[in-house]
C-alpha cells in the first residue's frame, strides 16, 4: 500500500521541517518527505492548506480494559483516540487487576495488536495492587514493554517508599508518573477549596494537597537523580515549583490537561458531575499559570487523562459521582481554541507537546516523520469549526463538560502504521 | 409579580423581590395556623412526597403539616424503609415518584446538590428540605419572616451567624436571604469550622464571638455537632461552649431588645445556654411556628395553581 500526501504544510520539530511538502508512505513507513513527489501511489490525498504533522501522542489515558470493560475498552478507547487525531497512547494501570505484572502488560499489549486502532503503551504500577505498599517487578515490566511507572490516581503517601521506587526506576530509565496529591490534605474534596466549595457547600481540596507533593516529588527527584514526570498540574504554586526545579537543572517534567487551562471553577455552579475531575478545576489564578507554564516551556506536555465512565456513574449527587473527563476526542481542537487562536502557544508550540516531547519522556520512537518510522499522522485543519456532541463519540464515556462547545481546529485525518484510519472525522 | 419557579433550591438564585413575594404569602398562611379549625381545601387533590434521606423532626413534620392543612395527600418516604437501601439511585426514585403523580417532592439529602438533581430529573416541583452543607431555604426563609414579623423589617440589622458555619446549610442560606434583603452580617466560629473566600459573599467573618455580636439586632446561634470534633476541627464541646457559647453574659455585647434564634435542635448548654433558649428575646420557638407558614406559602405557590387561600 502506498500513499502519497500532497501539498500539505508539514511540521516536523524532530527534524526541522516546516513547509509546504509532500509525503510518501510506503508499507506502513515513511518513505519520503520532500518537495513535489511525483510517484505512483494506491492512494493520493490532496490536503493543501492543512497541516500534517507526526501523529499525535496522549500519554495520559485510562482504557479501563481489563476489569471495566463497560466503562471503555481497548478497542473503543483506542477507536476514540483515531477519532481525535491521537495515534499513540499511553494507558494508566489502574485497571482490575492492576498492571503490576508482565501478563497484564502483555494482555494489553497483545489485545491492543488485535483490536487496537492506534499504538498503545502500558504504563507500569509502582506498588503491587497500587496499594503503596511493595514495589513491583519494575524490570520484568520493563521487559514486557511498559514505558514508565506510575500509581495514578493512588498516590505512593508514603516518602519512603516513593524514594525507593525511584531509585529503583532510574536502573531501567523509567520516568516516574506522579499523581501529586496528599491524601490527607485533600480529605476526600471533590472540587477545589475556595469560593466555589463555600458556596455550594461541596468539600474542597486545596491547592496545597497537589502542590505539597509536587515539592516532595521534585526533592526526591533531586536526591534519587530518577526522572519524574508531574501529571496534570493544576495549581500556580506547582506550576512555579516544577519551573524552580527545571532551573535547577532537575530531571522533572510537567503535563497540562485542557480541562485545566480551558476551565476554571466557576463552571461548577450547576453542580454537573461532567465537570468533577481530579486535580479539581481551579480558580482563574491557576488557570493563568498553567498557560504561562505552557507559554514558557515549564510544561512540556498536553494530555488528557481520558477517563471515560458510565452514565450511571456521573448521574448522581456530585458526592458520589466518580471523577474524570472523556478527553481524547476534544484534545486536539481544545488545545487549538483555547491555546493557538488565542495566542498562549504558537501552532508548532502546541504541536511539540504532544508529539516530540512526550515521546522523548516515554523514551519511544514516535513523534518523528524521519524516513523509515512507522508512518503515524495526524492531518489538522485549523479553521474547522465544529460543535462537540457525546453522542457522536466513538468513546464509551460520553462525560464531557464540553458538549455543546463550538470549537475552531479540528483533526481530519488520523493515519496510524500506513494507514488511513479516520477521515474527515469518521472513523474508516 | 407573579411567581414562576418550578423548584425551590435555594436562596443563591432568588431575588429579593421573590423573596418578599413569598414572605408576603406566608402572611395569610400564619393567620391560618393560629384558627381553632386549621385546615383548609386549597391542595385538594395534590400529592406531596416528603423524601428524607436524613433523619429529621421539626422540618418533615413540618412539611408534613403544610400539606395536611392545605388538604394535599402527604406521603412521608423515610429512606431506611424504601428501596433506597436495596441500591436504587436517587434518579430511578425521583422518577418512580413522578410515575406514582408526585406534584410536589420535598427531599432532604445528605449531599449538596442533590435535589438540583431530582428537579434536572422530573417535572414536579421540588422543594429542598436541606442539602447536605448547601442550602436549606426555607428554614431561611422562615427565619426572615420571624426576623420581619418581630422587628419590622430585615433591611439595615445587624444579624450575626456564630457557630459551625462551614458545614452549615442553614447559615448559607441565611447569608443569601439576609445580604440580599439588606442585613449587614457577621459569622463568628473557630477558624477551622469557617469556609474559605466568606468575605466574597458580602459579609464579615471572625473568629471573636463578643466582636461579631457586638450591637446586634440578631444572633442566629447554629447548633454544634459532635461529629466535628471527633474529625479535630476543636479540640472539645466545652472548650467551644467557653469560647462560643451564646450566654447572658455574652448577650450584653447585642443590643438591648436582641432576637435570638437558633434553627434547632438545640444542644441546651453547649452553644446555647437554658436560660437564654427559654428567655422573652428569644424566638426559637416563634421560628417553628413560622415554618409552618412558609412551607404553606411554598406548597401553595408551586401547586396551588393560583386559588383562594
Amino acid at each position: 500500500m502506498k500513499i502519497l500526501l500532497k501539498n500539505g504544510y508539514v511540521m516536523d520539530a524532530s527534524q526541522g521541517i516546516e513547509g509546504v511538502k509532500d509525503i510518501y508512505i510506503e508499507d506502513g513507513r515513511i518513505a519520503a518527505v520532500e518537495k513535489n513527489i511525483e510517484r505512483a501511489a494506491d492512494q493520493t490525498v490532496d490536503v493543501q492548506g492543512k497541516y500534517v504533522i507526526p501523529g499525535i501522542i496522549d500519554m495520559h489515558v485510562h482504557l479501563r480494559e481489563p476489569g471495566y470493560e463497560y466503562k471503555e475498552t481497548i478497542a473503543t478507547g483506542t477507536r476514540s483516540a483515531a477519532k481525535g487525531g491521537v495515534t499513540s497512547l499511553a494507558c494508566m494501570p489502574n485497571t482490575k487487576p492492576v498492571i503490576d505484572q508482565q501478563a497484564t502488560v502483555e494482555f494489553v499489549k497483545n489485545k491492543a495488536q488485535l483490536e487496537g486502532m492506534v499504538h498503545v503503551y502500558p504504563v507500569g504500577a509502582i506498588t503491587n495492587g497500587l496499594q503503596g505498599e511493595r514495589l513491583t517487578e519494575i524490570g520484568d515490566l520493563k521487559a514486557a514493554g511498559i514505558v514508565a511507572i506510575t500509581d495514578d490516581g493512588n498516590p505512593v503517601m508514603n516518602g519512603e517508599k516513593m524514594r525507593h521506587a525511584m531509585e529503583y526506576a532510574k536502573m531501567f530509565e523509567l520516568p516516574v508518573l506522579s499523581h501529586c496529591e496528599d491524601k490527607n490534605l485533600a480529605a476526600h474534596g471533590v472540587i477545589n477549596e475556595g469560593r466555589m466549595s463555600t458556596l455550594l457547600g461541596l468539600k474542597g481540596m486545596p491547592a496545597i494537597a497537589e502542590s505539597i507533593m509536587v515539592a516532595r516529588e521534585i526533592m526526591l527527584s533531586e536526591l534519587t537523580g530518577a526522572h519524574v514526570h508531574v501529571c496534570h498540574v493544576s495549581t500556580a504554586q506547582s506550576v512555579e515549583m516544577i519551573r524552580r526545579a527545571k532551573a535547577a537543572g532537575l530531571p522533572v517534567t510537567a503535563e497540562a490537561m485542557p480541562h485545566h487551562f480551558a476551565l476554571d471553577e466557576t463552571a461548577l455552579h450547576s453542580f454537573d458531575t461532567n465537570l468533577k475531575v481530579n486535580p479539581p478545576l481551579r480558580r482563574a489564578e491557576d488557570v493563568a499559570a498553567i498557560k504561562e507554564g505552557l507559554r514558557d516551556g515549564t510544561i512540556e506536555v498536553i494530555a488528557t487523562d481520558h477517563a471515560p465512565h458510565a452514565i450511571e456513574e456521573k448521574e448522581v449527587e456530585f458526592d458520589n459521582a466518580l471523577f474524570g473527563i472523556s478527553g481524547l476526542e476534544t484534545l486536539i481542537p481544545l488545545v487549538i481554541t483555547e491555546l493557538v487562536h488565542k495566542g498562549t502557544l504558537t501552532f508548532a508550540q502546541a504541536i511539540e507537546k504532544m508529539t516530540v516531547n512526550p515521546a522523548r519522556i516515554l523514551g519511544i520512537n514516535k513523534g518523528t516523520l524521519k524516513a523509515g518510522v512507522e508512518a503515524d499522522i495526524t492531518i489538522i485543519d485549523l479553521d474547522q469549526q465544529k460543535t462537540v456532541d457525546v453522542s457522536q463519540f466513538a468513546s464509551k464515556g460520553k462525560n464531557s463538560p464540553f458538549h455543546g462547545w463550538n470549537l475552531k481546529g479540528w483533526p481530519i485525518m488520523t493515519i496510524v502504521s500506513g494507514k488511513i484510519v479516520m477521515k474527515n472525522g469518521e472513523l474508516v | 409579580m407573579s411567581f414562576n419557579r418550578k423548584d425551590i433550591l435555594g436562596l443563591q438564585e432568588m431575588s429579593r423581590e421573590e423573596i418578599e413575594y413569598i414572605l408576603d404569602t406566608a402572611v395569610p398562611f400564619k393567620e391560618i395556623t393560629l384558627r381553632p379549625i386549621k385546615k383548609i381545601p386549597t391542595l385538594r387533590g395534590k400529592t406531596v412526597i416528603n423524601l428524607f434521606y436524613e433523619p429529621s423532626t421539626r422540618t418533615r413534620t413540618s412539611f408534613e403539616l403544610a400539606g395536611k392543612r392545605m388538604s394535599a395527600d402527604v406521603i412521608n418516604i423515610s429512606t431506611s424503609a424504601s428501596s433506597i437501601v436495596k441500591g436504587e439511585s436517587l434518579k430511578d426514585t425521583a422518577l418512580t415518584l413522578q410515575a406514582l403523580g408526585a406534584d410536589v417532592v420535598i427531599i432532604r439529602h445528605g449531599m449538596s446538590g442533590a435535589p438540583h438533581l431530582v428537579g434536572q430529573t422530573i417535572k414536579a416541583g421540588v422543594i429542598n428540605a436541606g442539602d447536605g452543607t448547601h442550602e436549606h431555604p426555607t428554614q431561611a426563609l422562615l427565619d426572615l419572616y420571624t426576623i420581619r414579623e418581630k422587628k419590622g423589617q430585615v433591611a439595615g440589622l445587624k444579624v450575626a451567624i456564630v457557630g459551625d458555619i462551614l458545614h452549615s446549610r442553614v447559615a448559607r442560606s441565611d447569608i443569601w436571604g439576609l445580604t440580599k434583603m439588606g442585613a449587614e452580617v457577621v459569622v463568628a466560629g473557630p477558624n477551622t469550622l469557617l469556609p474559605p473566600e466568606l468575605q466574597s459573599l458580602g459579609i464579615k467573618a471572625c473568629t471573636n464571638v463578643e466582636e461579631a455580636i457586638k450591637d446586634a439586632d440578631v444572633i442566629q446561634v447554629l447548633r454544634i455537632q459532635q461529629e466535628r470534633q471527633e474529625k479535630g476541627l476543636f479540640p472539645s464541646l466545652r472548650e467551644y461552649s467557653r469560647l462560643y457559647g451564646i450566654n447572658h453574659e455574652r448577650l450584653k455585647y447585642a443590643a438591648k431588645d436582641v432576637l435570638v434564634m437558633h434553627p434547632g435542635p438545640i444542644n441546651r448548654g453547649v452553644e446555647i445556654t437554658p436560660d437564654v433558649a427559654d428567655s422573652n428575646q428569644s424566638a426559637i420557638l416563634d421560628q417553628v411556628t413560622n415554618g409552618l407558614a412558609i412551607r404553606m406559602a411554598l406548597l401553595y405557590l408551586l401547586a396551588g395553581g393560583g386559588g383562594e387561600v
